[in-house]
């Protein structure tokens, strides 16, 4: 399902936004780093594939490719704070977030010349080929329940599980949560709040990276400007749920991914206006999103 | 124990501290106090690191630790409870209470501080499963409190704690300052409401517009003229 796919990016998003006050828009584009480290790896690694079937990933394999592509993605995410965020940790908040469209950018056309500009076959996953291919593909309509969705569900809510349990039952998480309510006091916690920024950025791309592997075996196809759209609407289920709720960006990404592919099934060419439109009528209806705090001081 | 020497502060290019020196000894319940904006809290923000010195130094047992970020200084053994409170409102009380005691990995030590701090705050204990968001203003004055002995500091930096709290309250927490030294814990209090204040310390420092104007014991500053004209409304 595009939803669930939609909420592991947008959970990125909430997440840097909760610690820096950051909308890392480089994000979208760790994403599509994610998917293309996985498609390497499956290439180049000799995964575990379907005897026979060249183009065809098995289960296990495509764990491993995961695995592989959020390792990439945090390292790659965690650099990206390193070098281009924590030395504007001072600066006004608009120099970061241009800094963030740049590193965008950089991504994007960067990638086009590392991955090249075309699309990229990516593999299948065993079970999920129809029988004859030529007929099938990229014919989904509708809010279409197969088992490669069924899977990518399953691989959603099981992150997400972890996440939660990740931010409120260990030591690590809940620095996460007191950081992100205020960094000063925290840091007179003796918590090393550039280290819990830096896991923020780690946890967050790794999801990135899942979701970018999730969505080539989806697709059956990358290509290096995949994550400007995804990246745009998951920044948007971000905001819908709530951003800096990890809970709220889970729910905006199955309602974004759900709403979308609904409206596709009818009006193919309206379901990004429709989209687009379900989030204004949220933040006008609630401005802090679906599960938004709004955090008042007590005297 | 701890020295603070010749230090200057800046804010951009506003000076908030003129060659301030105060010193603190081991055991002791030591006071800032003055105005508004004499640079009391700017001083317990230098010693914690959220701000560096331009020029002088700070000392604690014998280490130079001025420009030293703030999660190093926890270790060192200097905790602060923050003006204004500061408690983690999205983390329940127990939660709050485990962040200050974050730099710590003995987990008989913390229980048996976390029992101290329950001692001295019976209310946090009842609360400890509430969001530390919905207590009432001087109960999250007890858990800022509370959240800074949790790292089980050699000093402890209190500022302001009776901001804003009802006056039986305020004679409670200055009680309970007297208790956290009386087992062992030293005090750096800096406070607005200066008799309360100089009533439980040993010795006083006078600041005004960033520099020290007088310090002595606390007796004579109680006793003197014209503290008790400028800074105790009499």
């Amino acid at each position: 399902m595009l939803g669930s796919i939609y909420a592991l990016i947008a959970l990125g998003y909430t997440m840097v936004y909760g610690v820096l006050r950051l909308i890392n828009f480089a994000h979208g584009d760790v994403y599509m780093v994610g998917a293309f480290i996985g498609l390497y790896a499956w290439r180049y690694l000799g995964l575990p594939s379907e005897e026979g079937q060249a183009q065809v990933v098995s289960t296990a394999g495509l764990l491993l490719m995961m695995l592989i592509a959020m390792v990439g993605a945090a390292a790659l995410g965690v650099l990206i704070e390193r070098v281009a965020y924590r030395p504007l940790r001072r600066a006004p908040r608009l120099t970061a977030l241009i800094t963030a469209i740049g590193v965008s950018m950089l991504l994007e056309y960067g990638g086009q010349l590392v991955f090249g500009t075309t699309k990229q076959d990516y593999p299948w996953l065993a079970g999920t080929v129809p029988s004859s291919i030529g007929s099938a593909a990229g014919g989904s309509s509708g809010i279409s329940i197969d088992r490669v969705d069924v899977i990518i569900l399953v691989i959603a809510v099981l992150l997400v599980v972890v996440l939660q349990i990740i931010v409120h039952g260990t030591r690590p998480g809940k620095a996460m949560r007191a950081v992100a309510f205020d960094r000063e006091a925290a840091s007179l916690m003796g918590i090393n709040t550039d280290t819990i920024i830096a896991l923020t950025f780690i946890v967050g791309s790794a999801f990135a990276g899942a979701a970018g592997v999730l969505v080539g075996v989806r697709n059956h196809y990358v290509e290096p400007l995949m994550g400007l759209t995804a990246g745009i609407k998951a920044f948007v289920a971000a905001v819908v749920g709530g951003i800096g709720s990890i809970p709220g960006a889970a729910l905006g990404g199955l309602i974004m991914g759900l709403s979308e592919e609904a409206v596709r099934a009818f009006y193919p060419e309206l379901a990004d206006a429709v989209v687009f439109g379900v989030l204004i009528l949220i933040l006008v209806l609630r401005p802090c999103g679906l599960i938004g705090s709004q955090t008042a001081e007590k005297v | 124990m701890l020295d603070i020497q010749d230090v200057e502060v800046y804010y951009g290019a506003i000076q908030a501290l003129y060659a301030i020196n105060v010193s603190v000894q081991e055991g002791e319940i030591v006071t800032l106090i003055g105005a508004n904006g004499a640079g009391k809290s700017t001083t317990l923000r230098t010693i914690s690191g959220l701000v560096r010195p331009r020029r002088g130094r700070v000392r604690f047992m014998d280490k130079d630790i001025s420009g030293l970020p703030p999660h190093e200084v926890v270790r060192l053994g200097i905790s602060q409870s923050p003006e204004g409170r500061r408690v983690f409102s999205n983390l329940s009380v127990f939660e709050n209470l485990e962040m200050g005691a974050y730099v710590r990995s003995d987990p008989e030590g913390m229980a048996s501080d976390l029992e101290q701090v329950f001692g001295l705050f019976p209310r946090l204990r009842e609360r400890a499963k509430q969001g530390a968001g919905t207590l009432s203003g001087g109960e999250q004055q007890m858990l800022a409190i509370g959240r800074a002995l949790m790292s089980r500091p050699k000093l402890l930096l209190l500022d302001e704690p009776s901001l804003g709290l009802a006056p039986f309250l305020v004679r409670e927490i200055f009680g309970i300052i007297t208790d956290i030294r009386s087992k062992g814990t030293t005090v750096l209090l800096v406070e607005q409401n200066a008799r309360q204040a100089l009533s439980i310390a040993d010795r006083g420092y006078v600041l005004e517009t960033g520099q020290v104007l007088i310090s002595d014991t606390a007796e004579e500053l109680l006793a003197s003229e014209m503290i008790q004209k400028a800074y105790l409304g009499e």
